[in-house]
């Protein structure tokens, strides 16, 4: 290594950017689909979840790239599940002890982070074979690319189907009920979190034509 | 005539290619062929020529459901009237339900075929004819009491996610008008389901009789009354059940309409009797089999019955019949038509809070039928292959 990258390189930001659109785990890669349909009926655990897994995955994306030279390539995966499994525990711990209410609402989805494929995929996919800070970029993007579309689909349904936005009764406060409108109660089940997934895939890729997948 | 064929031929080059209208080619041409027998005549390969093209098609399905639409609307002023205990003439009670329907038909056809030219534009297809028919069967299957609001998002729905995502009609693996009313049933339950919905005014408590109540019968039977009583407590003879006088979606509840829209399918062939009659006898052997146990009211109502009560015949008759999401093969379709009538009885016995048992049968058996005909095929390629001799 001869001359030091900078932190912020155009290949870095790269690792930041990508998973936000052209490679968003859960609209192209389609991973992380259970837990986008089990936590978004409303956006506060949406945002609790994100932020969850966001933490997990950097922190375990970087400890297992210091790892990476150290691991015997048979036992990778369970060194990765303990590294994660560890992180997970902690996160639950402090939902608990913060934020009970939230950690009532997400219940055993904060434990399932462990089985999130995502991070299995980025430590798998990156974390082995790259140094600490691009797996540091690389966790922070991948779950950000996760969060969003959570977010987005969060928005919808606690929009549409409870008529809230992050609980404030909006369309109480503008008076739509008044005038005959109900909260749709198919948006709160969970197969609309995934024709809601859907239609963000449709959008992105009428958008984007090399996401088109030809057979 | 001549005047308008004039007309079209002159502003007819403007929507070709080239032409200052060309996005709206798709439209133009609609409307042209509607109003006009195409002149476009198949140019390669071997064909068939036939006189009836998807808009005769349609033509003849619309107009099989027409009997069940005008009992539809005379059964709802006609329970409307016996709801508030008011005597009216004929004209007068099916003016009522005419009023009350008719706006319903308006804004399904409305949407569905707005949202139609809009995809045939933007995608630079044909508008397709087979809105024609879901427009008409959305508004056969609700409540008449639905707020036109809900039946427009519905219709959205329906013809987005369960048609256009698809790729437009032929392609759908689900049918379109009971896709907007499963979207209804779970999105809205309280204007779906109960005995308020069913007669109109009825939600609203305009002028009710003391005590009437307007329960389906199957509403009636899950609650464990083993005689079914109108609403004025009298209770309903098996003749009112076939005419279809009783409580229940707009086009639903009259047997004998929806046998003379059977009538006409079959003459014509449009419809399957395979899938027909299979549909028929699958419920009438889960309901024998339900029979036999009868630890319930609901598993106490004779099997026949059944096939006349709720929305089986006009599922069986309007909805599984539908081409496009049933299967293709022969055999497929005695094996597909009995299913949805044996799924459609259990469910609406099994569980009660699904009292519409028949338009979760069908959408399952939608799922399922291009399976059914793969197996069809796998099974007869093996039935071959063992009559045929390698000669040496």
């Amino acid at each position: 290594m001869s001359e030091r990258e900078p932190l912020f390189s155009p290949k870095n930001l790269k690792l930041l950017r990508e998973p936000l659109s052209t490679s968003n785990p859960i609209t192209v890669q389609v991973l992380g689909i259970c837990s986008a349909l089990a936590v978004t009926v409303k956006l506060e655990p949406s945002v609790v979840m994100a932020i969850s897994v966001m933490a997990v995955l950097a922190v375990a994306n970087v400890v297992v790239s210091f790892l990476r030279n150290y691991i015997p390539p048979r036992i990778r995966i369970i060194v990765q599940l303990t590294v994660i499994a560890a992180l997970v525990i902690l996160v639950d711990q402090i939902l608990k002890a913060f934020a009970y209410d939230v950690s009532k609402q997400l219940s055993v989805f904060v434990g399932l982070i462990i089985t999130n494929c995502i991070l299995m995929g980025r430590l798998e996919a990156f974390a082995l074979g790259n140094r600490p800070w691009p797996s540091f970029l690389d966790g922070i993007g991948n779950a950000a690319g996760y969060g969003i579309i959570l977010i987005i689909v969060a928005f919808f349904r606690e929009l549409l189907g409870s008529g809230t936005v992050w609980g404030y009764p909006v369309f109480e406060k503008i008076g739509l009920y008044n005038v005959g409108y109900e909260n749709n109660g198919l948006m709160i089940l969970p197969p609309m979190a995934l024709i809601t997934v859907g239609i963000i895939i449709w959008v992105q890729r009428s958008k984007n034509k090399e996401l088109i997948e030809t057979n | 005539m001549s005047g308008l064929r004039k007309f079209i031929d002159r502003i007819k080059p403007q929507f070709e290619k080239g032409g200052r209208f060309e996005k709206l080619h798709s439209s133009f041409d609609a409307f042209e062929t509607f109003l006009f027998v195409p002149d476009k005549v198949t140019t390669k390969g071997a064909h068939i020529r036939d006189s009836i093209d998807m808009k005769r098609t349609m033509a003849i399905v619309v107009l099989a459901m027409v009997p069940a639409l005008l009992f539809g609307m005379w059964n709802v002023g006609y329970q409307h009237f016996l709801a508030i205990g008011e005597d009216k003439l004929f004209w007068e009670v099916f003016a009522f339900g005419f009023l009350k329907v008719f706006p319903i038909i308006v804004v399904s056809y409305v949407t569905g075929l707005g949202i139609e030219f809009i995809f045939a534009q933007i995608r630079g297809h044909d508008v397709n004819e087979g809105f024609l028919v879901t427009g008409m069967l959305i508004p056969l299957i609700v409540p008449v009491d639905v707020p036109l609001w809900m039946v427009a998002l519905a219709t959205v729905f329906a013809v987005i996610i369960g048609k256009e995502v698809f790729g437009g009609t032929g392609m759908n693996i689900l049918n379109p008008a009971l896709t907007a009313r499963a979207f209804l049933f779970f999105a809205y339950p309280s204007e779906m389901s109960g005995n308020l919905v069913w007669i109109s005014g009825l939600n609203k408590g305009e002028g009710i009789l003391d005590g009437f109540s307007g329960e389906t019968i199957l509403g009636q039977a899950a609650a464990g009354n083993s005689t079914f009583l109108n609403g004025l407590h009298n209770p309903y003879s098996t003749w009112d059940m076939f005419l279809g006088k009783i409580p229940g979606s707009i086009g639903e509840t009259s047997t004998l309409a929806i046998l003379i829209g059977a009538f006409i399918l079959l003459y014509t062939g449009i419809g399957s009797w395979k899938i027909i009659t299979s549909v028929f006898a699958g419920g009438l052997v889960m309901g024998l089999i339900l029979n036999l146990f009868a630890v319930n009211t609901l598993m106490e109502i004779p099997a026949w019955e059944h096939l006349i009560i709720g929305g089986f015949a006009f599922g069986a008759v309007f909805m599984a019949t539908d081409p496009v999401t049933a299967t293709q093969t022969e055999k497929g379709k005695f094996i597909y038509g009995f299913l949805i009538g044996f799924l459609a009885i259990l469910i609406r016995v099994l569980n009660p809070a699904y009292p519409e048992g028949v338009m979760l049968a069908i959408l399952l058996m939608n799922v399922f039928s291009p399976l059914i005909d793969h197996y069809v095929v796998e099974a007869n390629i093996k039935k071959r292959l063992k009559r045929a001799r390698v000669s040496s």
